[in-house]
């Protein structure tokens, strides 16, 4: 191989090389990114049972129920609709009815929405900023409330 | 003394303008007086930040709830250790520890550069003054932390509980010490592009800084990551937080630099790619700040929102980087390219450690950024977690960790591939049997288990076997052999010390998420549970009140094979009564390398206790293995040729410019 050849060798395999990965990202963007939504978005959206989403709201009030176990379930809900939810594990700190949580999971055949992990707003300022935002579009929470 | 500090800062920030002005139209004149004025003004700059950190820091030991940030982020019940770390335990004291390592660099260069050429010396100055500068102003502009209150409230209101832990003292000067020591390599490289001149002693100079910034990152996201694992009671010790991978860019990039620097000292190749890394990293730093300091996330990071602070700092962003890649673009061409060499070669295997890590830090790049475009672009809110990097991030890092152990055996300019794995088959070999006792043995390993182990063991001896080779093992008397070993340069130890880090910390990796057990169950006092061959006995639950809190603690008792108690563990519900928030006190016993951990739930009403227990093998050698890392640095950084002033004593001698335009 001349020295012309082996330079452009070396540029086409760091290209194949970029290319590749490139491709990779957007493949994993496209089916590893899970959504999120508020239970209303969910009378609109299609989500399949087993679907990884994300899904946020507050917790509804009355609504937590301590199963056998460590199981719990309870209601996420954005005031016009609300979604059962069962979680296996140690709620977060700040999990409380009527706080703002975001659960990851995704829905069993029977409806129900399975989580693996819940999260709680982080400190006692805000809401998470997802449902925040989701709240304040469909108009039942203000900015002034958080201060 | 909070109205001096006040004071002090905003005199820092004029000095940090003179720093800018005065030193870059010296070297454009190249008057030497004006030149000379940069050393001086950067250490006044630095005395002054630090006085000034030092009066807010005593304002938050003496609770001076008259000023702002302390009433918002201190309590006067809290420990002495608590209410000093809470300095920076919020946004505008954090902002002013950033500055304060920021010109504590500049100093150190002003303090040590006095054997750079001139020139060189005044641009950095004051490209590090101009950051300076944009900082200073963003912090007396949107972040002051001495504003008053008037009246002042009689009582504070308290630090995040999440903060109030030993961690705080460590994780966030570690982690800035990394983040704005890679300041340093970006104010070498804008005003080596300045200059339109760069040479081999420029990498001389650059790769020390790039080993300190980089072993002070190392030790922060280390700590970082232990301080979440034990803090946030979840277990985990990675969650590919954006937080997080705002810090393991920089990283990643800065892992490149120092890799492509030592092409570039040694061989003076890859020249105008070294500059464009060193500029990326410090950006990528810089980005970083912007995504945790703006708002933009919602994180323990995120202290608190405010717009005009997020447009600032995208502004000053825009800036830097803008300007910095501007200037390359302009200047890049005039910079004469290096060597050249064999593919197969030491250059070539740094070339390709480069092409992954930077193609790495791409995707982490992408998994940050898409879901915050895509939100602003279409409102669509997208996670992107773990799922994404495994499918991305591992992929490259595979063939690289695969190929670690090869490149400190090729030679320079053209290496033997067969030789070097010639040398290597005794870590193959090693690297084999651990995969095959793994895959065979243990029961419950996957393959994916077998091949990650079999790869942190590779890494481990290939590693060693670097050292054995250079020492001569077996091909020279035990003497010589000996007398080659202490004499190899510091800086093979810590390549060899590095390499072995990252083995130490992949084998806790792989070991962890492998063959670490979990268990979520209920417990009333008296019951016991098995987990991996422990046994834990739940003692119960006792009241107790510590100096701002009050907690409920969960005793249980590790029960020996003679079945009695041979260790005790505990964690904790902590309720911090001022910003009414609990928090989790995980428990945790080392046994060897691995960890019992226990974290408590909430109290069911017929007295039962949700418990969720983990049992975590070799999880310690995932921050051990970042420890190994640092001291792998700090073996480098001693090494003779990187010692300050040592290369330059040769260099006077020969003044003449290696490279000129």
């Amino acid at each position: 191989m001349t020295r012309k050849q082996k330079r452009l060798s070396v540029i086409a395999g760091g290209l194949t090389f970029l290319g590749a990965a490139t491709g990779l990202t957007f493949y994993a963007l496209g089916q590893k990114a899970s959504y999120f939504y508020m239970p209303a978005d969910l009378t609109t959206a299609s989500v399949q049972p087993g679907q990884r989403i994300r899904l946020g709201g507050l917790v509804e009030k009355g609504t937590i129920q301590r199963g056998q176990g460590a199981t719990v379930g309870f209601s996420v809900t954005d005031t016009h609709k609300s979604v059962k939810v069962t979680y296996t594990g140690i709620l977060p700190d700040l999990f409380r009815e009527e706080q703002g949580v975001i659960t990851e999971g995704s829905f069993g055949p029977d409806g129900v929405f399975v989580a693996d992990s819940v999260l709680a707003k982080h400190d006692e300022r805000y809401m998470p900023k997802e449902v925040a935002d989701g709240l304040k579009a469909k108009g039942v929470w203000q900015e002034s409330k958080s201060e | 003394m909070v109205e001096t500090g006040h004071f002090a800062l905003v005199l820092a920030f004029a000095l940090s303008l003179v720093q800018t002005i005065v030193p870059l139209f010296g070297a454009r004149l190249n008057n030497q007086r004006l030149m000379a004025v940069g050393g001086p003004v950067a250490v006044t700059g630095f005395a002054l930040t630090a006085l000034s950190f030092v009066a807010l820091a005593s304002a938050y030991a003496n609770s001076d709830f008259s000023v702002a940030s302390v009433w918002e982020n201190s309590h006067s019940l809290q420990p002495m250790i608590y209410k000093i770390t809470g300095t920076w335990g919020n946004h505008e004291g954090s902002m002013l520890l950033w500055v304060l390592i920021l010109t504590f660099f500049g100093a150190l260069v002003a303090a040590f550069g006095s054997n750079l050429p001139a020139t060189l010396r005044a641009n950095v100055l004051a490209v590090q003054g101009a950051i300076g500068a944009a900082f200073f102003l963003f912090i007396l502009a949107t972040s002051n932390p001495f504003i008053r209150l008037n009246p002042a409230p009689i009582e504070g209101r308290d630090l995040n509980p999440v903060l109030q832990d030993l961690g705080l003292a460590i994780h966030p000067p570690l982690l800035y010490l990394g983040y704005v020591g890679f300041s340093i390599c970006f104010s070498f490289s804008v005003a080596a592009l300045i200059e339109g001149r760069i040479d081999a002693s420029w990498a001389r100079w650059v790769r020390p800084w790039t080993l300190v910034a980089w072993m002070f990152l190392t030790g922060g996201i280390a700590m970082g990551s232990y301080w979440a694992y034990y803090e946030l009671g979840w277990g985990g010790f990675w969650f590919w937080d954006p937080v997080e991978n705002a810090s393991f860019m920089p990283w990643l990039a800065g892992t490149a630099l120092l890799h492509s620097a030592i092409v570039m000292e040694k061989r003076s190749a890859l020249k105008i790619w070294t500059l464009l890394l060193a500029i990326l990293t410090f950006s990528l730093s810089l980005l970083g700040t912007f995504l945790v300091r703006s708002g933009v996330l919602t994180s323990v990071h995120a202290f608190a929102t405010d717009p005009a602070r997020g447009v600032f700092i995208l502004c000053i962003l825009t800036l830097f980087i803008g300007g910095s890649l501007a200037l390359f673009a302009l200047r890049a061409s005039r910079l004469t390219a290096g060597g050249l060499f064999h593919p197969i070669s030491r250059e070539g295997a740094l070339v390709l450690n480069n092409l992954f890590l930077t193609t790495a830090t791409a995707t982490v790049l992408v998994g940050t950024l898409y879901p915050l475009a895509l939100e602003a672009l279409t409102g669509d809110k997208i996670s992107v977690g773990a799922p994404f990097f495994d499918l991305t991030f591992g992929p490259l890092m595979l063939p690289l960790l695969v190929l670690v152990p090869f490149g400190p055996l090729l030679a320079w300019k053209r290496g033997d591939i067969i030789a070097a794995s010639q040398r290597l088959m005794a870590a193959f070999a090693t690297a084999l049997a651990a995969m095959l006792v793994t895959g065979l043995f243990i029961d419950g390993a996957s393959v994916f288990a077998a091949l990650g182990i079999g790869l942190a063991v590779w890494l481990v001896a290939g590693a060693l076997t670097d050292l054995a080779v250079k020492s001569g093992v077996g091909s020279v008397a035990p003497a010589v052999m000996f007398r080659r070993f202490a004499g190899l340069p510091r800086s093979v130890f810590g390549t060899a010390l590095a390499h072995l880090g990252l083995g130490l910390t992949l084998l806790g990796i792989v070991a962890t998420l492998s063959f670490g057990t979990e268990k979520i169950l209920t417990m009333r006092a008296g019951e016991t549970v098995e987990l991996s061959g422990h046994t834990l006995r739940f003692v119960g639950l006792y009241p107790a009140q510590g100096p701002n809190y009050s907690e409920d603690r969960g005793r249980f008792e590790l029960i020996g094979i003679s079945g009695s108690p041979v260790g005790e563990i505990s964690s904790a519900k902590r309720f911090y009564p001022v910003r009414q928030t609990t928090t989790t006190e995980s428990g945790i016993k080392t046994l060897g390398l691995s960890q019992l951990y226990i974290s408590l739930g909430d109290e069911a009403k017929d007295g039962s206790v949700v418990v969720r227990l983990w049992w975590k093998p070799l999880v310690t050698l995932i921050w051990g293995g970042g420890l190994v890392m640092m001291a792998g640095a700090a073996m480098s950084l001693m090494d003779r040729r990187l010692r300050v002033g040592a290369p330059s004593r040769r260099r006077k001698q020969a003044e003449a410019p290696a490279v000129l335009p």
